[in-house]
Formats: structure tokens, sequence, C-alpha cells
């Protein structure tokens, strides 16, 4: 049935119609109306869940590890320090296998405190070796909820889905919220092998020395590239029950394209804007939307940009003294194949400042009047 | 694509004002977007909130700078707040207050359709906050259907049945009053 709903209500939404059954969290802005309407969801018995009460985003995540090692379907939500808060415990859950989704919300880390749009918090979680999905509209975020538990509990990793605050979480637009049916039949009860069970006792999370460690994390390295093969999957059946596509990467008039710029996030959804108005001009430029950023496509990234003159990747992230965290990666990518695609490394809206269709027409026509990037990065807007 | 910006002042609900117009177009069959100007909102700070219908999917994501309507929920606002910033020229500016529209004219120059109801006694009436501290975006979205035409009376009724927790029929009454009083200059 379509609704309009924020972003945040739509993972609340995805959350029930996946039957979640544990679900803790510690409330922080702009996370904190997707656990306010789990709560109320959970205390009037429309979702059949414990909600765990918790002193911290830490503990939450504990929380979540406890119920997940005993087997039950849970979630959890957060954003920006309360991400940063739950770190330690990330690593826990990716390396004990938990098959846990955890919304982020993106919002910029402080100091100087700011709740708005921004990816540094989630892409400082790289390497905890959780799925990470960026979504774009209010519809993406809650099917990516659905998808990723199909996901999660097949390869038995974490998967951390993530879109920009405000921007999404507290924008109203029309969602089509699925039926609980269709969730059913694409998600079935999640029964994991191995769980806490007093009946069946068994050792988790214990030491691993030098002599097996190191084959456990090939394993864990081996099964996450195996999840970009896998969702591909996942995106199919979803597509068959929900009539709604998805991939790994998604790609926009990326045809015959001299300039594709790269992006996530809300900021894909005005360069939409800016490539059809370049093209037009008769300018020929595209878009790539990335997706799944954990694991990384590598080969899809390569297929997809090979061809280019140029690509303009755009970050609302910053690692200071290297620049944005997107472009790094794509230029990692692409660095064994020949006649390789000149990189625009770009940071814009940091801190949730406005991305609009002019800034990025005005950032592709920068690409486009020089050889190679006069910045790296070029800072967007910046003031003096 | 039709850019409706709201200003009023914490507390007097413009952002849900903003989600109920959404939902009053949705009715209707039109894509739509709303969302609040990103701040930390405190209760009498000047607050913007804004909405977008269109018919097809709108991928415009930035705030509103160049709306072709303007909703102002409190007068005061126009001295603190350039209102009409940005505005398109034929663009509508629809005020809650008590004056008559020819003193906003003087105010705001001929290049607008000028519009002013005094939503603040209909909420009043309607027993919608209270008079020191009126809530009055339900009676100013019916004089906003009215004003603009854009949509109808009806969708507004129905929109705030489905979307308002509290206190429908009075709010729903407000929007109907409000309808009827507003005035042109």
């Amino acid at each position: 049935m379509k609704q309009v709903i924020k972003g945040n209500i739509a993972v609340s939404h995805g959350v029930k119609l996946c039957r979640v059954k544990v679900i803790s969290a510690y409330p922080i802005t702009p996370q904190t109306t997707i656990v306010e309407e789990l709560s109320e969801m959970c205390a009037s018995g429309e979702l059949d869940a414990k909600f765990i009460k918790v002193e911290s985003e830490h503990s939450a995540m504990a929380g979540v590890v406890g119920s997940s090692s005993a087997g039950v379907r849970s979630f959890t939500a957060t954003s920006s320090q309360g991400l940063l808060l739950m770190h330690e415990v990330l690593h826990w859950a990716a390396g004990a296998r938990l098959p846990i989704v955890l919304a982020n919300v993106n919002r910029a880390v402080g100091p100087g405190w700011n709740i708005w749009a921004d990816q540094t918090d989630s892409l400082s979680q790289r390497d905890t070796g959780l799925i990470q999905i960026y979504c774009e509209s209010n519809q993406e975020v809650l099917d990516s909820v659905i998808m990723s538990y199909k996901l999660a509990e097949k390869v038995s990793l974490p998967v951390m889905l993530t879109y920009d605050a405000f921007f999404l979480s507290h924008t109203s637009e029309i969602v089509d919220i699925p039926e609980i049916e269709q969730a059913d039949e694409f998600l079935p009860p999640y029964n994991p092998e191995f769980r806490i069970d007093i009946n069946n006792p068994r050792s988790f999370g214990g030491m691993i020395g030098p002599d097996y460690y190191f084959e456990e994390r090939y394993v864990m390295h081996k099964d996450a590239l195996e999840a970009l093969e896998y969702y591909q999957q996942v995106c199919k059946d979803f597509k068959e029950i929900f009539g709604r596509e998805y991939d790994i990467c998604e790609e926009y008039r990326t045809g015959d394209a001299e300039v594709i710029v790269v992006a996530a996030g809300t900021i894909t959804s005005v360069t939409r804007i800016a490539v059809d108005r370049l093209r037009e001009e008769g300018k020929k430029v595209g878009l790539m939307k990335l997706r799944i950023f954990r694991p990384v496509p590598v080969e899809r990234w390569r297929k997809v940009l090979g061809n280019a003159a140029k690509v303009v990747v755009m970050d609302r992230n910053l690692t200071a003294g290297l620049g944005g965290v997107f472009a790094s990666e794509i230029q990692a990518a692409l660095y064994p194949i020949e006649n390789k695609p000149m990189v625009y490394p770009v940071i814009a809206g940091l801190g949730g400042r406005d991305v609009t269709p002019d800034d990025v027409e005005g950032i592709i026509n920068y690409a486009l009047s020089n050889d190679e990037p006069t910045d790296v990065p070029l800072f967007w807007g910046l003031k003096e | 694509m039709i850019e409706i910006r709201f200003h009023g002042r914490g507390g007097q609900g413009a952002v849900i004002g903003s989600e109920v117009l959404a939902h009053a177009f949705f009715i209707e069959d039109k894509y739509v977007q709303a969302f609040p100007a990103f701040g930390v909102e405190r209760r009498g700070a000047p607050v913007m909130a804004f909405c977008r219908v269109d018919d097809k999917e709108i991928y415009l994501r930035n705030q509103i700078y160049e709306p072709d309507h303007v909703v102002v929920l409190d007068s005061s606002m126009l001295e603190a707040v350039g209102v009409t910033q940005g505005l398109k020229k034929n663009g509508s500016v629809l005020i809650n207050c008590k004056r008559s529209p020819n003193h906003y004219r003087d105010l705001l120059g001929d290049e607008y359709q000028l519009y002013v109801v005094d939503a603040a006694s209909v909420a009043v009436e309607h027993r919608l906050g209270s008079p020191s501290n009126p809530i009055v975006n339900t009676a100013i979205l019916g004089a906003f259907s009215r004003a603009t035409g854009l949509v109808r009376i009806e969708s507004i009724e129905q929109a705030i049945e489905e979307y308002v927790p509290v206190k429908k029929e009075n709010n729903k009454k407000a929007a109907r009053a409000a309808y009827e009083r507003v005035i042109k200059a």
C-alpha cells in the first residue's frame, strides 16, 4: 500500500515486515524516530519482538550480538557518534558471523557538533567486516532492510544499510509498503545451524591462535566476496516478488558516456537531474550509483567506468590528509586497467550542506574543461 | 513542479502543515515530497518547511530556494526573515494575520499574488492551541486551497483525517472555516 512516510518510518516498516524478534537501540538524532516507532510497535503488539532498552550504543550492539548468537533475527539503528561507540562490537558481530542488520542514518561526526548528512561515520567503519549498502530514496531504504536480512543470513555477516540524515530520514515521500505475505515469501524464518542453546552447549568466540586465526579471516574474506554474487540473486528474487529492481551498483545513461559521475546516497538523485540537463546540451555524461560498498564490486566498477575518459567521484565524507573515501577506492579499483579514465575526486556537501543540480553541473563542466584535475581533491563550494 | 515554502515559528505546526499538504496532494495522485529546514527545532524560533509536488517522480533533494508559493504562519516573520526571498514573479504569499491585506501590499510590493487569513482566530475558535499560542497549520492549509486552487479542500480534510493524530474534527472544521475567510489583496 502506498503511503507518504519519512525514511526513518520506512526502516521501521521494513523491520516489522521481516518479523524481527529482538531490537536494541539507543536514541540519537537523526535516528531517534526509527526506534520510537519500533518501540511503539512492540508496545502495541503490532510487532512481536523484544525491545531492549540500553544505556549506550555499545550496549545496544552488544545486546543484538547476544540475541543473534541465540539464533533470533535482530536489529539495531544509530548515527554518527553512536556508530563510532559501537565500533568494537561491530568487529565482534562480523567476526562472530552474526547476521544482524543495522540501519545507520549518515550524520556528520563532531566536533564541531553537527547533526546533518555526512558519510564519514559509516565509511570509518569500512574495515569492521560489515556489509555496507547506501540508499537513495525512502523506498530503497525499506526494500534494503528486507534484502539485507536475506543476504546477511545467507552469508552469515552483518549488514549496515545507510542513508542521509534529514534528506531521507526526515523527508516524507511516497513509499509502497509491501504486504507481509510478500515479505514472508521472500524471507523465510531465521533458523541458524549454530546458536547458543542450553540443551546443546557449545563454545562461542573462544581463543584462536596464530595457527588458525589467519585461515578464519581468509574464510570471512571469501564469504564477503561471495556476498557480492549472492546479492545479485537476492535482487533478482526481490524483483520477482516485489517488482522493484536493484543491483550491486546502478548505471544511469552510462552507455556512451565520456564523463561518469560516481555518487552514493541522495547526491545520486540530484546528479540524475544534472546528467539529464547536460545530455540535453549534447554532453555525453552518465552516473554510476554506488549501492554495495563492502564488499567492493571491483569487476563491475571496472566494467561500468572502464570506457569513460573521465570519472568524477562525489564524496560527502573526508578522511583528512587523503580526501574522499569513495574516490580513493575507485582509483584503487581502476589502477590495473589499461587506458584507465582520469579520476576527478570531489568533496561536496560535508556536514549537510546542500548539493544542488547546479552544483553537480558545475562539477561536471569543471571535469569536461580540464584535462586533469586541478585540485586533488576538489572541495566544491568552499567558502573563502 | 510546484514548490511551496512555509515560514513559521517553532510550535505553530509549519512542519506538520507541510506534511499534511503533501498528503493532500498525494490523495490527488501527485508525486510529493515534504521536509523541514533541517535545524534543531526550538519553540518560538523561526522555522521553514518545504513541500514539492509534481506529476513525475521527484529527484530534487535540496532546500527550496525559488518557491512558487509561500505560506507565512506568523506575520512577525515578515520582519524577521525575507519570506519572499527567491519567490517567483506572480508567485503567491499567504499570510496569517488580522490586518488588512493592503498593509502587506505596501510592504511586499506588486510582484506577488497576496492573500491574508485570520488563521489564529479560526484556530482559537476551534480550540487548536491557546489564544497566546494558536496552532494555525490546518487552518492555513484550508486558506491555501482556496487561494491557490491547486488542491481541493476535500483533499485537505481527508489528509487531516488520515494524518493528524488529535482533534481531527476541529482541525477539519478549522481548515474549512479558513477556506471561507481567505481575503485576496
